[in-house]
């Protein structure tokens, strides 16, 4: 399929307009997307919807977009540190640009992943092996400093020592499998 | 082995084998995908950094073995021609965006074509394992085998909640899309897929055509997967997608024994005529072609048919795709020489089992 903007390139994204129930599809290549990309930013003003993008449901769902920032100038303050992607960006393409955009737009993926996955927000399967392991001795460390600091409170000190040890122990195990 | 007979041979070597349910699910296959912590993913990294992953498994693979698993290819698709990347496309082996978008992209492709591992494609690594008939588990295994393979020596971007991360949402959590390729003339023929598709859809699958585009199914092949990777488990995820196919195969089998009690010399008929078109015709279309060989299929499963082997319908299928007419032919086709092509091509492999 032909781009019907440039009727040059081949069209890759392809769009539903919706206007007074009545549908018409829009195929457009990539560029020219991006120079009409103003109009399909704006989805409650144009009434446009992206159809083969997750950005389409990111879209046509209002409570998908940031609840407390309806103004275009608070989208852009959400942006990830490592690869600068916005969230308006993220909203717009339908695609993380890297690992830290899901730490970058925390708070905002639970409702997207509820919509995407049939209500289900965290994940159940497979643990990678080394990545997985130190998770699990992060998870025990936590516990630990979390008890010696009620032995200390209690001033159960002898305790509180042993604990202590333990939690160097682990700390040092985690150090020599590369802080990971 | 030379790297070229990839793009030569049609069926993959692993298409050869007598799966389970094989008169009814073609091949099986589970793709994982994954990306490494420390890179931007695909859609927004540099060419440095897209240039340091291809690297990294450059040096992986210098075994050309992934743990037991190998030996392997790597295939980089800056240095293949455009038919080549087609063909591979045609066979499932990689896919389209893979083929047509991304510069920096590669496969490390296994001699028996069971594996394929995408790098730099949507994400970062796209593992994927291919199994003849009904094997979604054994294909499952094998993906978790190179998985934890490669995961000892790259840092897989995992978060404690969402688990895998990945380029688009819809794959997040395990990452996993296990699919099916199904064979239903049967359900087609007496209109039972109308009812079926949206049942199965209801359940959180997804139904599309194998080939063809939209909704239509040439070769009445039909493609069905999961759509949610985040909540379940992988194990979970494929005893889902499990049930429902076996439902899929018993309605199937029902409607073609009810076909051939209700209408057996139609049926009979139906089939030697396809039979006969593809032996003789001189020009035709990847429509015609493919509902011939369904017919053609059917009749071997139904036994009318006994000189032709099964996996006749996947091979033709495969080869008389634009990209392996073109491969063949050497060079561009347009239409209509791709249809006396094709129908050259496919009465030369009849020939021989005449
Ligand atoms: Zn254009
Ligand atoms: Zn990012």
């Amino acid at each position: 399929m032909i781009c019907q903007e440039c009727n040059q390139r081949p069209a890759t994204l392809h769009f539903t307009k919706i206007v007074n129930g009545e549908k018409t599809e829009i195929h457009l290549c990539e560029q020219c997307a991006h120079e009409k990309g103003e109009m399909f930013m704006f989805p409650h003003q144009g009434a446009f919807s992206i159809n083969n993008l997750i950005a389409g449901l990111l879209n046509m769902d209002a409570s998908l977009k940031e609840p407390k920032a309806p103004s275009f100038h608070n989208e852009h303050i959400l942006q990830c540190e490592h690869c600068k992607m916005t969230y308006a960006q993220f909203v717009k393409v339908g695609r993380f640009g890297c690992a830290s955009c899901y730490e970058t737009f925390r708070t905002y993926l639970p409702p997207i992943f509820r919509k995407l996955h049939g209500g289900h927000v965290a994940h159940e399967g497979k643990i990678p092996k080394r990545v997985g392991g130190t998770l699990y001795v992060r998870k025990q460390i936590g516990q630990l400093k979390q008890m010696l600091q009620e032995l200390i409170a209690k001033e159960q000190f002898e305790k509180a020592a042993e604990v202590r040890d333990q939690i160097r122990e682990l700390e040092t195990k985690l150090n020599a499998e590369g802080g990971a | 082995m030379n790297e070229y007979v990839f793009f030569q041979r049609a069926l993959s070597p692993w298409m050869n084998e007598e799966g389970p349910d094989s008169d009814i699910v073609l091949s099986s296959r589970i793709r994982l995908a994954r990306n490494m912590k420390q890179y931007s993913f695909p859609t927004v990294f540099t060419n440095e950094e897209a240039m340091q992953i291809i690297q990294s498994f450059e040096q992986l693979f210098s075994q050309r073995r992934l743990g037991h698993i190998g030996p392997f290819f790597l295939l980089k698709m800056n240095e293949l021609q455009s038919i080549e990347k087609r063909v591979l496309v045609e066979k499932h082996l990689i896919s389209p965006h893979l083929a047509e978008d991304c510069t920096f992209g590669a496969c490390l492709l296994s001699e028996q074509e069971e594996a394929s591992i995408m790098i730099n494609e949507e994400d970062h690594i796209r593992i994927q394992c291919l199994f003849a008939g009904f094997q979604l588990k054994e294909a499952l295994k094998m993906a978790n085998a190179l998985d934890d393979w490669i995961e000892q020596h790259v840092d897989y971007a995992f978060d404690e909640k969402y688990g895998y991360l990945t380029s688009c949402p819809t794959n997040v959590g395990t990452g996993l899309r296990a699919s099916v390729m199904m064979h239903l003339p049967g359900l087609v023929l007496t209109q039972q897929i109308n009812q079926v598709i949206p049942a199965i859809n209801q359940l959180g699958l997804v139904v599309r055509g194998t080939y063809g585009e939209g909704s239509e199914a040439l070769g009445n092949i039909f493609q069905i997967s999961n759509q949610i990777t985040l909540g379940k488990s992988e194990e979970d995820i494929v005893e889902d997608l499990t049930g429902v196919v076996r439902q899929l195969i018993e309605q199937e089998r029902m409607a073609r024994e009810a076909l051939v009690k209700t209408s057996n010399i139609q049926l009979e008929d139906r089939v030697y005529r396809s039979y006969g078109v593809l032996t003789n015709s001189r020009i035709i279309g990847s429509k015609e072609a493919a509902q011939c060989l369904s017919d053609v299929r059917l009749g071997i499963d139904l036994g009318y048919i006994t000189n032709v082997p099964k996996t006749i319908l996947t091979e033709l299928m495969i080869l008389t795709q634009p990209g392996f007419l073109q491969k063949y032919a050497g060079g561009a086709l347009r239409p209509q020489e791709r249809d006396v092509r094709r129908a050259s091509l496919i009465r030369e492999r009849l020939y021989q089992w005449k």
